[in-house]
C-alpha cells in the first residue's frame, strides 16, 4: 500500500482524478440540463413558429373550422376534432382488448406461454407506424368499404342517432378507420402497462380471495382492478397519449377533408396528419406554415397535459 | 374490499337453500368461463393481428425482392429501379442519430442514477425525459425544422440526424437509470474504498456492470428509429438520386416508402412493399436481439 502511494504516478494520477470527478459530474448535471433546455426550446420554437397565426386570428384559431389556404383563412377546430375523435374512439377498441390480453398473461396463462405471447405483444409496439399505415390502406380499408361498413351502415339504418353516426357512403378511409388502426398501435402499449401493474398485485391478497372461494374474474374485479384502479387509468392515458400524436398510420387512412361531420365514415383530419400533408405545400414564411406550426403547438400542449397525468398516475405503482 | 362483501353476500344463500347455493354457483362459474374465453379471444385477435401485418409484408414484399433493389437507387417508375439509396440513407441517420442521442442519453441516465437521485433537478429532467419519450415524433420534426433547417438554408441529411437523435435520447436515459439503478451499492462502496474517485466507479464498475442494460436500450432506440417517418419529412425530406452529403437533402426507407405507396405506378407500389419489408425486419429483429441480450444476462 505504502509502495503504491510513494509511486510518483499516483500524484498527477490522483491530480486527474481530483479534476476528473468535477467535469464528470458538470458533464452529466449539463445534460440533464440539456434535456431540459430542449423541451424548453422544442415548446417555444412552435410557440413562436405559430405566433403569426395566434395573431391574425386570435382565439378564434382554436374555434374556427375554416381551412382556406386560397383565403389565407385556417383554423384549428376541424384537425383538433379529429385528433380527439380519433384518439378516443381507438381507446374504446384498444382497452377492452388489452384489459383482456394483461388478464390473461396474469392470471390464465399457463406460465410456459406467457413470455412468448407477452413478447408478441409487445414486437406489436416495435413496428413502423408507416406499416400500420400501409397495412391499414392495402388491408384494411378494402375490408372496411366492401364488408364492415355497409354491413353498419344497413344495420343502424332507420335508427335516430345512430344512423347519422354510421351513414354513407362506404369508402372505407375516415375516422372509423383511423381509429381502428390507431387502436391495434396503442393496444400493445396499454397491454404491456396493464399487465406490469397487474403483476404488482402482493400475490397474498389474490390467494386470499382464491382461498374463501373466489373464482378467476371474481379476484380480478374485486381484487386486482380495485388495487390498481390509478395505474390502470395511467396506462390508458399512456396510450392516448401515443394514439394523438400518430402521424403516418392516421395520414394513409383518414381520407383528408376539412370538415366537422358526426358521420364516423366520414373523412376528416388530425393535427399529425394535416401537418405531415399540407407542410409541403407550405412555403417559409407564409401563414400556412405558420397555422401548422401553431397547430402543432396545440398537439404539444394537449399530449403534454396528457402524458403528465398518465406519468403522476403511473409512476408510484410501478416504481416503488 | 369487495372480495369480502361478495363472499359474505354469498355465504347466506348457501346455508339456508342447497339449490339457490348450486344455482348461484353455476352462475359465478358460468360467468367466470365467459370472461375467462373473451380474454383468450381478445389475445388470439391481438397475435392475429401481429401475424396480419406480417404475412401481408412477406405475401406483398417478397414478390419484389430481388438483386437490383439493393444495388439500383430509386428511378422514375417503369424503369427497374432500387432502394439502395434510401437503404444507405437511412443507415447514415440512424447511424449519426445514434452516436449524437446515446452519449447524451448515457449521461442524463447517469445524472439521475448517480448523482441526481430524487432531487429536485432530477425530478423534472425524469419527468421532461419521460413526456418526450411518448411526445409526438411529428413535433419534434416541425421543431428541428425550425431550428435547424429553417434558419441554415434547407433540408439536409444532417438535420434528419439530429431529430432522431432526439428521439434516441429519453429511450437511452429511461434504460441507463433503471440498470445502474439496478447495482448493488456494496460494488460501488467496494470500488470507493479502494480509493477510487467516484466518476473512475461509475465508469469502470457500473458501465461494465449494467454493460448489457445500456446495450438493451441502445438497440431499442436503433430499433425505433430506423423506422420513424414523421420527424424525417420535414428535416432531410427524401431524395430521389444518390446522395451521401450530409448537407444535402437525404433519402431513407420509410420516407421513400411513404412517396411509393400512395403513388399511382404499380411497381413504385411493389418497391414500398419491399422496403417495408426490409424495415419491419430489421426493426423486429433489433428488437428481439435486444430481449436476447437483456436475457443472457438474467
Amino acid at each position: 500500500m505504502q509502495q503504491a502511494i510513494a509511486l510518483p504516478a499516483s500524484r498527477s494520477g490522483r491530480r486527474n482524478s481530483r479534476l476528473g470527478d468535477p467535469i464528470f459530474a458538470g458533464l452529466a448535471r449539463g445534460s440533464g440540463i440539456l434535456v431540459l433546455l430542449l423541451l424548453g426550446s422544442l415548446i417555444l420554437s412552435l410557440f413562436i413558429g405559430g405566433l403569426p397565426a395566434f395573431r391574425r386570428f386570435g382565439f378564434n384559431f382554436l374555434f374556427s373550422t375554416e381551412w382556406d389556404p386560397v383565403h389565407q383563412v385556417f383554423g384549428a377546430a376541424v384537425s383538433v376534432y379529429g385528433t380527439l375523435i380519433t384518439s378516443v374512439l381507438a381507446l374504446v377498441f384498444a382497452v377492452p382488448l388489452a384489459f383482456g390480453i394483461a388478464f390473461y398473461l396474469t392470471e390464465l396463462a399457463p406460465s410456459w406461454l406467457r413470455r412468448p405471447v407477452g413478447t408478441a405483444i409487445e414486437l406489436l409496439a416495435a413496428i413502423p407506424s408507416i406499416i400500420y399505415g400501409m397495412w391499414g390502406f392495402f388491408v384494411i380499408v378494402p375490408i372496411m368499404s366492401q364488408y364492415i361498413e355497409p354491413t353498419l351502415i344497413n344495420l343502424f339504418d332507420g335508427i335516430p342517432v345512430l344512423q347519422d353516426l354510421f351513414a354513407g357512403p362506404p369508402f372505407g378511409t375516415g375516422i372509423f378507420t383511423a381509429a381502428m388502426i390507431l387502436a391495434v398501435m396503442v393496444l400493445p402499449f396499454i397491454a404491456a402497462t396493464m399487465r406490469d401493474v397487474f403483476n404488482t398485485v402482493p400475490p397474498v391478497f389474490k390467494e386470499s380471495a382464491y382461498g374463501v372461494g373466489c373464482t378467476t374474474w371474481e379476484v380480478m374485479r374485486s381484487i386486482v382492478l380495485p388495487y390498481t384502479r390509478v395505474s390502470v387509468v395511467g396506462g390508458i392515458m399512456l396510450g392516448l397519449g401515443r394514439a394523438l400524436g400518430e402521424t403516418m398510420a392516421v395520414t394513409f387512412v383518414i381520407g383528408n377533408a376539412d370538415r366537422i361531420s358526426p358521420n364516423l365514415f366520414s373523412s376528416s383530419n388530425t393535427i399529425a396528419s394535416i401537418v405531415a400533408l399540407e407542410f409541403p405545400e407550405s412555403p417559409t414564411g407564409s401563414l400556412k406554415l405558420a397555422s401548422l406550426l401553431a397547430l402543432g403547438f396545440i398537439l404539444f400542449v394537449i399530449s403534454f397535459i396528457v402524458l403528465a397525468i398518465s406519468r403522476m398516475l403511473l409512476r408510484p405503482k410501478l416504481k416503488a | 374490499m369487495s372480495a369480502s362483501t361478495t363472499a359474505a353476500g354469498a355465504h347466506p344463500g348457501p346455508a339456508r337453500d342447497q339449490g339457490v347455493a348450486r344455482a348461484l354457483g353455476r352462475r359465478r362459474l358460468r360467468s367466470n368461463r365467459i370472461i375467462e374465453a373473451l380474454c383468450i379471444v381478445a389475445t388470439v385477435l391481438g397475435l392475429l393481428l401481429l401475424a396480419s401485418i406480417l404475412v401481408t409484408l412477406i405475401w406483398r414484399g417478397a414478390a419484389g425482392l430481388s438483386l437490383t433493389v439493393f444495388t439500383n437507387n430509386t428511378k422514375p417508375p417503369g424503369s427497374h429501379g432500387g432502394l439502395l439509396n434510401a437503404i444507405v440513407g437511412t443507415l447514415i441517420q440512424t447511424g449519426i442519430g445514434t452516436l449524437i442521442g446515446t452519449p447524451i442519453g448515457l449521461m442524463v441516465g447517469t445524472y439521475l442514477a448517480e448523482y441526481g437521485h430524487r432531487s429536485w433537478l432530477a425530478d423534472t429532467v425524469r419527468f421532461v425525459s419521460d413526456v418526450l419519450l411518448s411526445a409526438p415524433s411529428i413535433l419534434i420534426g416541425l421543431f428541428v425544422y425550425e431550428l435547424v433547417v429553417d434558419p441554415f438554408g434547407g433540408f439536409s441529411g444532417i438535420a434528419g440526424s439530429l431529430a432522431l437523435a432526439v428521439l434516441v435520447i429519453p429511450i437511452v436515459v429511461r434504460t441507463t437509470e433503471d440498470m445502474l439503478q439496478l447495482i448493488p451499492s456494496e460494488l460501488r462502496e467496494a470500488a470507493v474504498a479502494l480509493g477510487a474517485p467516484k466518476w473512475t466507479v461509475i465508469v469502470r464498475i457500473c458501465y461494465r456492470a449494467a454493460k448489457d442494460g445500456i446495450l438493451t436500450g441502445i438497440l431499442l432506440a436503433v430499433a425505433r428509429i430506423a423506422g420513424e417517418t414523421a420527424p424525417l419529412l420535414f428535416t432531410s425530406l427524401g431524395n430521389l438520386n444518390w446522395s451521401i452529403s450530409l448537407s444535402q437533402p437525404m433519402a431513407s426507407l420509410p420516407v421513400t416508402i411513404y412517396q411509393y405507396a400512395g403513388s399511382a405506378f404499380n411497381d413504385w407500389v411493389q418497391l414500398a412493399w419491399v422496403g417495408a419489408l426490409l424495415i419491419t425486419v430489421g426493426v423486429l429483429a433489433l428488437n428481439i436481439a435486444a430481449r436476447l441480450v437483456l436475457r443472457a444476462r438474467s
